[in-house]
């Protein structure tokens, strides 16, 4: 019995033994040579894994990152500036500041500014819908609402909000990773320049149709009138195809836009209540 | 025992309603939006512009490469204007306003109903008359009939099958055709042979027409080559690739053409325009359409121009019914519904469905239970549960290896599912998506 015991372990501790000796040589022999520097920046990022910098994941971006010369190409859009900095320490690097983004959906084509007239019943996702037709409205413009971009977000920043027609954006959440951006068939969502106070203006439309046929598809299209090109001081609207785009770039929030909007395409959000009698307010962008 | 293809297929309520109607010519409308892209293949380009005059018959949109087609006025009138509209699809499509005025033909177009017989042209003729006359495939694919007459090099067609099928259910516009036109079909039927130079032709026609395989069986005695072959009556067998296992128990290999096993198909339709091109000079800008639904009071089989709107053939038809729930133009299982009365009739419209609401919607979407009834039905041998997976997940890769490609978006995995599960949404929009990979790495 108690030979038994001896034997087993003498067998088990020689085989181990041996599988030791065997295994340390392998890994001389097939040692990789990684640059520890990696594990180091992947730490620093936020482990997201959301490919918002354009790469398969947090450490495939760690990688160019080791490998890159400077950092002006590459840009975590989650950790933002922060993380870029740390990254740059790491590397011994110049960390290049860029503006955050925030995405925004360019349609503001709910139930009651854009009459449904015709149903859909087929799969549920907008890829369909849009392969299969131009949508449930006139404006083949429009967003779909079936939330192809509340699928892609892995962040719970998209508010489907079920009845309206239009998803919604939380600001607060949002990191700005354009998953949402590839996912919508109809190229609604824009990533534009995160604003103080997350405050906008932003013409929130895309249809490119004439005036009339816009409008009769839904009350706030843009019409591509020209009158907020006219009033803008800072060569932030274009006009292009019956429709107005503001460079976020561009735009110092003066807010003088959106007044003269005859379909209140321009939307401002999160600025105080406009005064009776309305103020110019420049918000310098610091 | 009745020929039929070998896997799959399903058989639904046969709905005919129409077949007894009598083909009428509906009244011309006061104008036509003709669009530009009624083949598959390069949308033509207009050659008219805003205030030209034009006559029935005459060239208003030119073919732009091989796989393209003339396009042509359907009526006489002035041109309104060169725009983009909506097609069934509500995305806007190029085409051609007319105003009409009057019915002035061109003077080279033969309008007298006397049957010519005699085949005064050669086949090379004959192929281009056919691609001048802007003929396509009128069983729905509108694929360029010239192109299929043309076999790739190192192939050669031995049989001419003459599609005579009408799977789909409610549709009756080629039944309707075989039996007021069956004598200028045959002659059509003739001119193909001659253009492909091949001595045989079949006609399959589907077992519940027993009056047109009757009347077509009578009227072939009297032609070389041509017989007619009772087919049972199984959905999809006007497809191209089943009609071909259906009457020759051949099998077209995965992503080739029906020509890799000799054969070629054409409509009966197709086969009628034909007829008209070469011996009378028309081109194709006419077309029967069956109008027809549960709550159509007058179910009909109309002869249309191009172009009119959606509307008037159900005006025609008895108005459109209170009740309506889905308008599709094509048949049930393969058309696709508009969502617009405005949408004109095209070279490959064979119908106008008009659903009622409680037939038209889909019932609710519940969990795959694994019954395998998409793969016993399904036409090619395909997998349609995963497909539909793998179209959800975006796992193209598998999905082409799967043979994804060789769906003919039949619906018959859907129309079976007893979850109602979207199979062909998802199969559809994979295959898109695959298609679009496989011409990048051909780029």
């Amino acid at each position: 019995m108690s030979i038994t015991v001896v034997y087993t372990i003498v067998t088990l501790a020689v085989i181990g033994a041996t599988a030791a000796v065997i295994l340390y040589f392998v890994a001389q022999k097939f040692k990789v040579v990684e640059d520890p520097r990696i594990d180091d920046v992947e730490g620093s990022l936020p482990g997201a894994n959301c490919g918002g910098c354009g790469f398969a994941g947090c450490r495939a971006f760690a990688e160019a990152c080791v490998k890159a010369s400077d950092l002006g190409d590459l840009n975590c859009p989650v950790g933002g500036n922060d993380t870029m900095g740390q990254v740059a320490t790491i590397l011994g690097l110049e960390a290049v500041a860029k503006d955050p983004r925030v995405a925004f959906i360019r349609c503001n084509g709910t139930c009651d500014h854009r009459p449904k007239t015709s149903q859909f019943d087929g799969a549920t996702t907008c890829a369909i819908a849009s392969s299969v037709y131009s949508g449930e409205s006139d404006c083949q413009f429009g967003c779909l609402g079936y939330g192809d971009c509340y699928d892609a977000c892995e962040f719970d920043a998209i508010d489907l909000r079920a009845g309206m027609g239009v998803p919604l954006i939380l600001d607060d959440k949002c990191v700005a990773c354009g998953a949402c951006v590839d996912a919508c068939p109809k190229d609604l969502i824009e990533l534009r320049k995160r604003m103080p106070k997350d405050r906008k203006v932003v013409v929130a439309c895309r249809n490119m149709d004439k005036g009339g046929v816009a409008k009769k598809a839904c009350s706030v299209a843009c019409i591509g009138c020209s009158k907020c090109f006219k009033e803008c001081k800072f060569d932030a609207i274009t006009i292009e195809n019956n429709l107005a785009f503001i460079d976020s770039d561009k735009c110092k929030l003066c807010r003088k836009c959106a007044p003269v909007c005859p379909t209140n395409a321009i939307i401002e959000l999160n600025f105080p209540p406009r005064k009776v009698k309305p103020e110019v307010e420049v918000e310098t962008n610091s | 025992m009745l020929k039929t293809f070998k896997i799959g297929g399903v058989h639904p309520p046969e709905n005919k309603l129409s077949k007894d109607r009598k083909i009428e010519v509906l009244s011309i409308p006061s104008a036509v939006f003709i669009p530009v892209a009624q083949h598959i293949g390069a949308p033509s380009t207009p050659v008219v512009k805003k205030g030209d005059k034009v006559k029935v018959g005459q060239v208003i949109a030119q073919s732009s490469s091989f796989v393209s087609t003339n396009i042509h006025s359907s009526v006489s009138g002035t041109v309104k204007k060169v725009d983009f509209s909506a097609d069934s699809s509500g995305y806007p499509k190029q085409g051609i306003f007319i105003d009409v005025e009057g019915d002035e033909w061109m003077e080279d177009i033969d309008r007298s109903e006397t049957l010519v017989k005699d085949i005064s042209v050669d086949g090379a003729e004959i192929v281009k008359k056919i691609q001048e006359c802007g003929i396509v495939g009128l069983g729905g694919a509108t694929f360029p009939t010239h192109v299929k007459l043309v076999p790739p090099k190192g192939m050669k067609a031995e049989v001419l099958l003459i599609n005579g099928v009408e799977c789909e259910p409610y549709l009756t516009s080629d039944h309707r055709l075989m039996l007021e036109k069956a004598d200028e079909i045959l002659v059509g039927i003739q001119l193909l042979m001659k253009a492909m130079n091949v001595d045989k032709a079949v006609i399959g026609i589907e077992n519940n027409k027993p009056d047109a395989i009757q009347l077509l069986s009578e009227k072939c005695k009297t032609v070389a080559g041509v017989s007619v072959v009772a087919l049972k009556v199984q959905y999809p067998q006007g497809g191209e690739k089943q009609l071909i296992n259906a009457v020759t128990g051949h099998e077209v290999p995965s992503g080739a053409l029906p020509i890799a096993v000799g054969a070629v198909v054409s409509n009966v339709g197709t086969a009628f325009a034909v007829y008209e091109a070469i011996q009378k000079n028309k081109p194709l800008f006419e077309r029967v359409v069956t109008v027809t639904g549960k709550g159509v009071s007058k179910p009909s089989n109309f002869l249309v121009r191009v172009g009119t709107a959606t509307s008037e053939l159900v005006e025609a038809a008895g108005g459109l019914p209170e009740n309506t729930g889905k308008i599709i133009s094509g048949g049930p299982m393969m058309g696709r519904a508009i969502s617009s009365l405005d949408i004109p009739v095209t070279k490959g419209t064979s119908g106008i469905l008009l659903m009622k609401e409680e037939e038209s919607k889909r019932e609710e979407i519940i969990a795959c239970i694994r019954c395998s009834r998409c793969v016993s039905v399904c036409p090619m041998g395909l997998e349609p549960y995963l497909l539909m997976t793998l179209g959800e997940k975006q796992i193209y890769d598998r999905a082409e290896s799967e043979r994804v490609m060789d769906c003919i978006e039949c619906g018959s995995c859907s129309y079976t599912c007893p979850s109602n599960r979207p199979l062909l949404d998802y199969i559809r929009f994979g295959k898109g998506k695959v298609g679009q990979i496989i011409r990048s790495r051909k780029k």
